[in-house]
């Protein structure tokens, strides 16, 4: 651990932390055990990577709110004390091969693992528009970093002491048009981003969210973190934000059931399924389905590149560079969709012509585009780093 | 010095006496990268059901101090996918399966025993008894004598003869010598004991409960005593039945605890959340504790604490 410094309303940790560094790609969290060996608290919290460096072998950061005793604790940590820090952990973003017009939307300090994003997006040539929200100025993280990587950035507080008074979503209709979003990235708590996906769904853009689920472990046994998801053969699942994402395609969370067990999803009170339903989503090689086992020095060692149902056919390149799936999210819910979304859907009409090849994010693969069926190998490391 | 762990659970020799707790581990995939699952005693898996299950709303966990409250509402995959992925996959990573499972009536239980016996590589059986008798006047298994006994009847009767099946009891009883001694009567070949202790936790900013089933069980070091007294009493009166000690095992230290208190194996559960190696550390640190008391093996140290110390003058020295 280097330093920990304040940045306005948040606090900024640094930590030398290499094997997290390595492996790290935008969109995935780490857990930090709070309280020293022997303390009180038994749940890990967990942040969102905000950035990570070559420098000192290899250092990660990531940015919180001082506002628990867990995280007062954090703040009191100095150069060389040591962390319990597990990491990355989760399905990254998916980021698009080709250059596309990407709007990346943070409010509060929820904005913090888009800067790595857009990085990445950057190195692919891709244009990034940022929209940063938050109660106020010393609340809004990251508005330099914005101005310097962005094509645009639009800053909306709700005192108005920094950009325009009002809250984030006002201008959103305004930004997709005069950006041309193809693709919006949200990370923001869960009314937000429910607003910003509502909104984006009627331009019909595909919205990847990074949801800030509580979570006990970080690593998928606690089971807390759950929200009700629709898997790629149309059945709703109780999954795990830690595990299955957190990072998720917007138009299959069912945002208004999130905190629920909706009737119709698998195992709820009284439900029986019509047909024997696969427990897991058959489409979703999750992250986290190691094929052997691993050991923390080692992480990467033994991993089968892709699951049994998951193979790499030979097939026409265009299939899995195929504009957009199913973007209304009612019409996801539905059972009975056919299995390739692109005959049902695909209002090819309402897109931009002169961006034709949006890749549909990855997470719902189905059997007819194995090239999505498979989770990319970066996507399972998972170190260890103390 | 190499230390000899290797204890029993009834006729099944374990190398090691450290298993996951049912529900800590996951299907024990989880904890893959963490720990070789194959070196730990067994994997205990998260309660299955015969259907699917979505567990109850969120929020389902809250901290206390050194404890954890949940009220998941055993979310699982149903007994199919379990047999066919999650089980399976513990085999091919040469892990033992102690397989945890839960129903709503006695029938379900012993189909789900049957299940199991049928299929190859089930370690043992465990009966989690804290679930609602829908047949009865809907208080959980565990909670009387006799209708645990008659789940562990059930289960014995439909389970294959070598595979022991183990009654896990609750601590919110007013004796649970007697019910360990009825799921005993029952055959059940082993007790596990404690399952979480029943709590609640307020939230005092929303000022409503801090979990969506309001209710929840209290796991964690917290716990620990609980746990010790409740293996004191039934080792006192079952000196001869296996118990696998549950509650707040941290550390190795932790864990000789249970063990002298009469637990053959031992359970790690909540830590785990803290720390995904915890089972891997925790039997390290029982093999370093055992050692500085200059002990070359486990065998022998169950129940130890029940003898009277050989020094009548010992006094502990320090407490830790």
């Amino acid at each position: 651990m280097l330093t920990v410094r304040r940045v306005e309303a948040y606090h900024a940790l640094t930590m030398v932390a290499p094997a997290i560094a390595n492996q790290f790609r935008p969109g995935q969290f780490l857990t930090v055990a709070v309280g020293g060996p022997d303390s009180a608290t038994l749940g890990r919290r967990a942040f969102a990577i905000h950035d990570v460096n070559p420098d000192h072998g290899g250092t990660v950061e990531f940015i919180f709110e001082a506002d628990g005793p867990g995280t007062r604790w954090l703040t009191e940590r100095r150069s060389r004390d040591l962390l319990d820090v597990v990491g990355p952990l989760g399905r990254p973003f998916p980021v698009p091969r080709e250059a596309v017009s990407c709007l990346l939307l943070g409010a509060g300090h929820g904005s913090t693992a888009l800067f790595p994003l857009a990085d990445r997006l950057r190195e692919r040539g891709s244009q990034i528009d940022f929209m940063l929200g938050a109660a106020s100025a010393d609340r809004v993280f990251g508005a330099l970093r914005a101005r310097r990587t962005a094509r645009s950035t639009i800053i909306t507080t709700e005192d108005g002491t920094l950009g325009s008074r009002g809250i984030i979503t006002d201008k959103l209709a305004q930004v997709i048009h005069e950006a041309r979003t193809d693709l919006i990235y949200a990370s923001a708590p869960l009314p937000v981003l429910r607003e910003v996906v509502a909104l984006a769904s009627r331009y019909d853009l595909p919205v990847q969210v990074l949801v800030e689920q509580p979570t006990v472990c970080g690593t998928g046994v606690c089971m807390s973190c759950v929200l009700p998801v629709v898997g790629s053969d149309g059945v709703t699942r109780i999954v795990r934000a830690c595990t299955d994402g957190p990072v998720f395609r917007a138009d299959l969370v069912r945002w208004d059931d999130v905190g629920t067990i909706p009737f119709d999803a698998l195992g709820a009170p009284g439900w029986k399924p019509p047909h024997p339903v696969p427990a897991q989503d058959p489409g979703v090689p999750a992250a986290r389905r190691p094929q052997g086992s691993r050991g923390p020095q080692s992480p990467r060692e033994s991993q089968s590149p892709r699951g049994p149902q998951s193979p790499r056919g030979p097939q026409n390149p265009r299939e899995s560079q195929h504009p957009r799936g199913p973007q209304n999210p009612r019409e996801s819910q539905n059972p009975r969709r056919p299995q390739n979304p692109r005959e049902s859907q695909a209002p090819r009409q309402s897109q931009p012509p002169q961006q034709p090849r949006v890749p549909r994010p990855p997470q719902a693969r189905t059997p007819q585009e194995p090239r999505l069926n498979q989770t990319p190998r970066w996507a399972r490391g998972t170190g260890h780093g103390r | 010095m190499a230390v000899d762990l290797r204890t029993r659970l009834g006729h099944v020799e374990l190398p090691t006496p450290i298993l996951t707790a049912a529900g800590c581990a996951g299907t024990g995939r989880e904890l893959a990268q963490y720990i070789d699952v194959a070196k730990i005693g067994a994997v205990t898996t998260k309660s299955i059901m015969i259907e699917p299950r979505a567990g109850r709303p969120t929020p389902r966990t809250a901290e206390t101090a050194s404890g954890l409250l949940n009220s998941v509402g055993l979310q699982g995959p149903g007994i199919d996918a379990f047999l066919q992925r999650d089980l399976a996959w513990l085999l091919s990573q040469g892990a033992r399966a102690v397989v945890s499972i839960a129903g709503s009536t006695v029938g379900e239980y012993a189909e789900l025993a049957a299940r199991l016996s049928d299929a190859a590589g089930v370690t043992a059986i465990e009966l989690n008894l804290s679930c609602p008798n829908v047949e009865g006047r809907g208080r959980d298994f565990a909670a009387e004598p006799d209708t645990a006994a008659q789940v562990a009847e059930a289960v014995r009767a439909a389970t294959r003869y070598d595979i022991p099946v183990i009654a896990k009891l609750a601590p919110d009883v007013p004796d649970i010598v007697t019910v360990a001694r009825a799921c005993v009567a029952a055959g059940a070949d082993a007790l596990s004991m404690i399952n979480t202790v029943p709590g609640m936790v307020i939230d005092t900013t929303t000022m409503r409960p801090a979990l969506a089933g309001g209710m929840g069980g209290l796991s964690g070091p917290a716990i620990r005593p609980i746990a010790v007294r409740c293996i004191w009493r039934t080792r006192r009166a079952l000196p001869e039945v296996p118990i696998i000690g549950i509650g707040g095992v941290r550390t190795g230290r932790d864990a000789l605890e249970l063990i002298l208190a009469g637990a053959t194996v031992v359970a790690v559960g909540t830590v785990i959340f803290h720390d995904p190696s915890a089972c891997a550390r925790i039997q390290r640190e029982l093999e370093d504790e055992l050692a500085a008391r200059g002990l070359d093996r486990l065998a022998g140290l169950t129940g130890l604490a029940h003898q009277p110390h050989p020094d009548l003058a010992f006094r502990p020295r320090h407490f830790a």
